[in-house]
């Protein structure tokens, strides 16, 4: 997801009598559906598992911008090229609102965007894959925007305030990304042979990536359990992998876009679609730095924070000449 | 057509529209890698307005186009070579540093302002619905310049001699906004459109006031200029980013998207 595999800094779930009195009436407050609060007490590791969490789903909304930034300016009308640019500009905002929401926290937006330029924090695996081609502006939309989704709207539910509130903005917008992203499918897959095969193309390229972004498998995921006590995670990895290829099977039947996998099938037993395992050795080499896109997505970023310090400097440097005087006649 | 209610002329709205679409396009090259998120987010709204206003200005263009059975805004945008599109010059100077890219929309802000207040009295009404539409969001596109020009030139040692180069930079392609030709003088009769040459002074005014401010020396007003953009011969930077921009439609012709 936009925060994978986030380091709860506890291999298991404390049990109550483990806990401190302070803790356990935390827990309980969980228990009862009560928000926390950033002035409200809260255990350590839960305030630095949320730093990491909202940190990594920021970073993930600022760099999520550049794969798709790549095909801004070559966008085939103006109609498409003012939707793509309005969306990635919504992106932005969202890596806005989650700053200020993890800053609650009591950490800074440079500090997080110096832990995001050394490589200490992550973003998400997805956006070390290459935009090839106009379908992939649509591929984004239509199964990464979606992928979100699923895993965004129970976060509208978390216990933590600010980051629920987060949530629920950016869900109503990344509805409409989708949306956006599965018209422009719509428009390749009624165009010309060339067209399709594109849409085709940049479905078997991005399907696993995103099968992916939900995290390893349950059995593997050391930190979901503690997460989940605090309910800063509300469905485990695996099932919302299964919500994912259960809503979007359809949506690729009804393009007449077949997915790359040759175990998907429908379970009438179970009730939903039965799907193969995505290569998660090539997961974890994308964590660790080696996707595609790792060092050009890095280095962009890098670059854009170097190359913009005179201009945050400047504004620095005139607010401080011209308040100054103002200071003074205050004081 | 009514006589009473003159239409600007096809390659005057040209004009207008390509001005919007190129410097749109140029800031739209900034996506994602801004200096502060916050700048991101402000400099893609005006690129939103802009290729908003591109849109317009093309479709009532193809409405008129005499060429054709009337061209669409894509097809206006896409499938026009170099030597046809008719902006200016300074808004296909290539993004540089975010200095250049914010002197250059300041320059052109201001004269843009000046312009859609002109074009908002126009005698065509389609012209001054667009632009009187457009005038609100070039307001504010012109005080969020004119603003950082102030607060950069007037920032640190660094920040006042990246904004001086850029101003040095890019005035020589400030003339050609106010020199005005045949189709200046048509338009200007009829009432649709108006004289160039009468934004001068003003746009000189208002320059000078917030280079005043911003601690930046104005190069003489007198200086050599280039031109052409408004009749067709650009610079080379605009082949690069047409090639870029057109793409899709030309290595796909007929595909619809
Ligand atoms: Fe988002
Ligand atoms: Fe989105």
């Amino acid at each position: 997801m936009y925060a994978q595999m986030v380091d709860t800094g506890a291999k298991r779930v404390r049990a109550a009598e483990e806990m401190d009195a302070d803790e356990r009436a935390f827990q309980e407050r969980i228990d009862r559906g009560v928000k926390i609060e950033p002035k409200d007490f809260m255990p350590e590791h839960y305030r630095k598992t949320l730093i990491r969490q909202i940190s990594q789903h920021a970073h993930s909304e600022i760099v999520g911008q550049l794969p798709e930034g790549n095909w801004v300016t070559r966008a085939p009308t103006l109609k498409r090229k003012a939707i793509l640019l309005a969306k990635i500009q919504d992106e932005a905002g969202h890596g806005l609102y989650l700053y200020s929401a993890a800053e609650t926290l009591g950490i800074s937006r440079d500090q997080m965007l110096a832990d995001l330029h050394s490589g200490k924090a992550k973003y998400s695996s997805i956006f070390n894959y290459p935009t090839l081609s106009w379908a992939d502006i649509g591929a984004i939309g239509w199964l990464v925007d979606g992928a979100a989704i699923m895993n965004q709207i129970p976060l509208c539910r978390c216990s933590f305030g600010p980051y629920a509130r987060a949530m629920t903005r950016v869900c109503k917008e990344e509805s409409f990304h989708q949306r956006q992203g599965y018209d422009i499918m719509i428009a390749l897959c009624r165009g010309t042979p060339e067209q399709k095969a594109m849409a085709q193309d940049a479905l078997n390229r991005w399907w696993w990536p995103v099968v992916m972004m939900f995290g390893p498998p349950d059995e593997q995921s050391v930190h979901s359990a503690q997460s989940a006590q605090w309910k800063i995670k509300l469905f485990s990895n695996d099932e919302l992998r299964q919500r994912f290829v259960d809503q979007t099977v359809p949506q690729a039947e009804y393009l007449g876009l077949s997915i790359p996998d040759q175990a998907l099938k429908w379970n009438a037993q179970r009730g939903h679609y039965d799907f193969g395992q995505p290569d998660w050795n090539e997961f974890f080499e994308v964590i660790k730095g080696n996707g595609p896109c790792n060092r050009d997505r890095l280095a962009t970023r890098v670059k854009a924070a170097a190359d913009g310090a005179w201009f945050r400097e400047a504004l620095v440097a005139h607010a401080a000449k011209h308040q100054a005087p103002q200071a003074q006649k205050a004081a | 057509m009514d006589a009473a209610k003159p239409a600007a002329p096809f390659e005057y709205l040209l004009r207008l529209g390509d001005n919007a679409l190129v410097l749109s396009q140029r800031l739209s090259e900034w996506c994602g890698k801004g200096p502060a998120l916050e700048e991101d987010m402000a400099l893609t709204n005006v690129a939103l307005d802009l290729i908003g206003q591109a849109r317009l200005w093309l479709s009532y263009a193809g409405e008129l186009d005499s060429a054709g059975a009337g061209r669409s805004e894509d097809e206006l945008a896409f499938l026009r070579d170099a030597g046809e599109f008719r902006n200016l010059l300074l808004v296909e100077q290539p993004n540089g540093s975010y200095a250049d890219t914010l002197m250059r929309q300041f320059l052109f802000d201001a004269w843009h302002a000046l312009a859609l207040r002109e074009l908002a009295a126009s005698a065509d009404p389609r012209v001054a619905e667009i632009a009187a539409k457009a005038q609100k969001e070039v307001a504010y596109h012109l005080r969020r310049s004119s603003d950082l020009v102030v607060r950069l030139g007037d920032g640190t040692e660094k920040s006042r001699a990246m904004m001086q180069a850029a101003l040095e930079q890019l005035w020589p392609y400030t003339g050609e906004m106010f020199q005005g030709d045949a189709l200046d003088r048509d338009a200007a009769a009829s009432g649709a459109g108006f004289d160039p040459a009468g934004l001068r002074a003003p746009w000189l005014d208002y320059v000078g006031e917030v280079l005043a401010e911003a601690t930046l020396k104005q190069p003489p007003a007198e200086a050599w200029m280039h031109s052409g953009g408004k009749q067709g011969r650009h610079t080379e930077k605009l082949g690069f980013l047409l090639a870029e921009m057109q793409f899709l439609q030309r290595a796909y012709p007929g595909a619809r998207w």
